[in-house]
């Protein structure tokens, strides 16, 4: 008997792994021809269904609001969406699919050049690049595979009225200055200067996004493929966690990083709890929200771009937001990428949101006014090298983009690591080269 | 420690002999109708009621692990439709960093924790065998944080050990300061694996107890009879008779220890000196895309879990206990 059971299970396991090792050749992206946005709305057909990680819109309405006045346009088409919570970690494994919606934002997680494995091209680039903004974080091959609706400055969100309760009224232009004010804060009110998120992480992720504020420098990304050493003194990514590193060391921030709390923290902000925070233009909406809603006035919330100066000028790195794709495997390409367009040109989502549009000539929103006068510069980052420098910091297992990377930053900074902040830079720099040379 | 992964196979129910065992048996045993049957054509009868429970099996373990064992050999990044055969390559990369190995330390923690809570458990279980008073209630009160989802419990705690939060608030009374219990790298772990004793204490409880019930009740009632005290009967009946239970339970706890995820992975995602080996992996996985040698890493930890166990059953072999 044992050996029968064993012998049974034994074939099932091989016929099960075969039938896997079957699928799992067979996939793949046909490299199908480009899909130009439909001339005729009447003649377009089908059911797409859009792949999103707005939730919210989805419970508020906004979404069949957009469908509604999708579907003047195209009346033939109707769409459908999928709002997901965790959108990165359940697209990616759908993406092992071909189930995975018509429309849908590209996971941060595909590296550059699977896309026209994935997704189906939706024009040259040098068409494209006319009239969007962006196109080159999706260009592989001369051809763009993913078009962003919005795009989003950094900066630091604060709160303008702590702020000026401690004296302070001008923008920093050195991290010193910048320390300095939020040394002012703690002495002068009772606000917590700077607020890091550590918990929940992920909004530690936009200190990666702070490359080339500092140098000004279009080229900051692709420059990493070739740096021995991206954290070295003057670097870029240097100066910025060096700033992270002193607010944390300088106790600057708050007492417990462990019990940080996202939801929370809008509240902080707006209530003037908490006076700072490093985050992209994108927040400031919600924060304005969360003063609304405790009463207090949704003004007071303000965003001022990195403190260094190039020229007399600060400089705030403006980058893509999730970026729209068609899905190779979908059949109703045509739908699809009408949607894409519609959603881009005519939705008005990125003036809702007062995002920067990625459709060039728009103006900018409101909040990022103050900017404007200052004269600050918005600059894009060339993505020559992108790919490169990907796979760089997956293979050095840094993760410029991970929220590992800048909490271990603030761990050592309040001394719950071992190692200061050489010794942190030093290991940094290390695994960056020995990763350049693995992939030479 | 975690979630008992072979859920089904855990309790060795002792069963009392059948009360009517020496009486007299009132009706004689019922005669089989009609001529015996073929044996072989039923053969495939068990087979049949078999199926549904091994299809579940082989669908949602076996074939995910024969797949994770063929990742390994591979440099799939865990999106793309191709990968390459590499070999031993992962398993070469995984030895030749001992960093990634230091995070079993922090098992140490949670393997202190389980001795701790197998002892409670034990406690409890013993105590709350004999005639207490309102035991029932206290038996579901014990056993009710193993009910609450992982997550939940991780969230309570989160609140529960924040800076001027329940704990803190409770220790002031007391005149104890304030600690940054998760926020602190020596205790961060200490307050994980609190969690862990708080969480498991009463399933390990509720397996002891019933162990404790299948003791036939003649040993006890003699026990008492011959005056011995509590802990007499504990060290003598009880202990004995629950033995394999116990080394069920400390086996489970060890490879508990070194596998723990759920706990640390939602209160502090693995950050600030509390990774352990699984959080390494997914993030190995799903933040580096190496799903290959994440893969790899997953394969060497069920090898340690194994050996773990085999090596433990070489030293502390199952003495089966005699009893007339």
């Amino acid at each position: 008997m044992r050996r029968t059971a064993l012998a049974a299970t034994g074939a099932v396991l091989v016929l099960t792994l075969a039938a896997c090792a079957g699928s799992g050749s067979g996939s793949g992206g046909s490299s199908s021809g480009t899909v130009p946005v439909p001339t005729d709305p009447s003649k377009v057909t089908g059911t797409i269904t859009v792949l999103t990680n707005r939730t919210d819109q989805v419970q508020d309405g906004t979404t069949k609001r957009y469908a509604a006045e999708f579907a003047k346009v195209y009346p033939h088409v109707t769409v459908k969406f999928q709002g997901l919570t965790d959108y990165e970690g359940d697209v990616k494994i759908r993406m092992n699919s071909k189930n995975y919606g018509d429309v849908l934002s590209i996971p941060n997680s595909v590296p550059l050049k699977e896309y026209p494995t994935f997704f189906a091209p939706l024009g040259t680039a040098a068409d494209l690049s006319k009239t969007y903004d962006f196109t080159d974080h999706a260009t592989v091959g001369g051809k763009v595979y993913g078009i962003a609706n919005i795009g989003t400055a950094n900066g630091f969100v604060y709160n303008k009225a702590v702020w000026k309760q401690a004296g302070v009224t001008t923008w920093p232009a050195t991290p010193q200055q910048f320390l300095d004010d939020l040394k002012a804060i703690r002495a002068r009110t009772g606000a917590t200067p700077y607020y890091t998120n550590y918990h929940d992480g992920w909004p530690m992720t936009n200190w990666g996004n702070a490359l080339g504020s500092p140098s000004c420098d279009p080229a900051a990304n692709d420059k990493l493929a070739d740096t021995k050493e991206p954290w070295a003194p003057g670097q870029d990514l240097n100066v910025v966690d060096s700033l992270l590193f002193d607010i944390v060391h300088g106790k600057l921030s708050e007492s417990d990083p462990d019990t940080t709390n996202w939801e929370n923290s809008k509240a902080l902000i707006g209530t003037g709890k908490v006076a700072t925070m490093w985050l992209g233009s994108w927040a400031v909406v919600q924060m304005q929200d969360a003063a609304k809603k405790a009463g207090r006035n949704p003004d007071d919330i303000g965003f001022m771009p990195f403190p260094v100066q190039k020229d007399g000028h600060f400089c705030s790195v403006v980058r893509p937001d999730y970026q729209y794709a068609v899905n190779v495997h979908s059949k109703n390409k045509a739908a699809a990428r009408a949607w894409i367009d519609w959603f881009v040109n005519k939705s008005g989502d990125a003036q809702a949101a007062l995002s920067i549009s990625s459709v060039k000539g728009s103006p900018l929103p409101a909040d990022l006014k103050p900017f404007q006068d200052s004269g600050a510069r918005f600059i894009h980052l060339t993505n020559d090298k992108t790919a490169l420098v990907d796979e760089i910091d997956k293979a050095s297992e840094i993760g410029i983009n991970n929220q590992d990377y800048p909490q271990h930053i603030v761990d050592v900074a309040r001394g719950a690591a071992g190692g200061d902040k050489d010794s942190v830079f030093k290991d940094l720099d290390a695994k960056w080269s020995q990763a350049q040379g693995t992939l030479g | 420690m975690s979630a008992p992964r072979t859920a089904g196979s855990r309790t060795i129910a002792r069963t009392l002999p059948p009360p009517d065992a020496t009486r007299p048996r009132t009706r004689p045993p019922r005669r089989r109708r009609g001529p015996r049957r073929a044996s072989g054509a039923r053969w495939f009868t068990p087979w049949l009621y078999l199926l549904a429970p091994l299809a579940l099996l082989v669908t949602f373990t076996w074939l995910p692990v024969a797949d994770m064992v063929s990742y390994s050999f591979t440099d799939w990044d865990g999106l793309s439709p191709t990968s390459n055969w590499v070999g031993l390559a992962n398993y070469t990369d995984l030895f030749t960093r001992p960093q990634l190995f230091q995070v079993f330390w922090v098992s140490l923690f949670y393997l202190a924790a389980s001795a701790v809570q197998i002892c409670a458990a034990l406690y409890f279980a013993t105590v709350l065998s004999f005639d207490t008073r309102l035991r029932n209630l206290f038996k579901g009160i014990l056993f009710f944080p193993y009910l609450i989802n992982g997550v939940a419990v991780g969230f309570v705690f989160l609140y529960f050990f924040q800076p001027g939060g329940t704990l803190d608030t409770v220790l002031h009374w007391f005149g104890a300061g304030p600690h940054l219990w998760l926020g602190n790298p020596h205790l961060v772990n200490t307050s994980l694996a609190g969690v862990s004793v708080w969480r498991f204490t009463g399933l390990n409880m509720v397996l002891f107890l019933g162990a404790i019930q299948s003791i036939p009740p003649e040993l006890h009632e003699a026990a008492a009879l011959d005056g011995a005290s509590r802990w007499q009967q504990f060290r003598h009946v009880i202990a004995p008779s629950i033995r394999p239970i116990i080394t069920l339970s400390v086996i489970l706890a060890v490879s508990g220890s070194l596998s723990v995820f759920e706990i640390p992975f939602i209160m502090t995602g693995g950050s600030n000196n509390s990774e352990t080996f699984v959080i390494q992996t997914i993030k190995l996985a799903f933040n580096f895309n190496k799903t290959g040698l994440a893969s790899a890493a997953a394969v060497v930890l069920l090898l340690i879990v194994l050996l773990v166990t085999w090596l433990q059953r070489v030293l502390f072999p199952d003495e089966r206990v005699e009893r007339s």
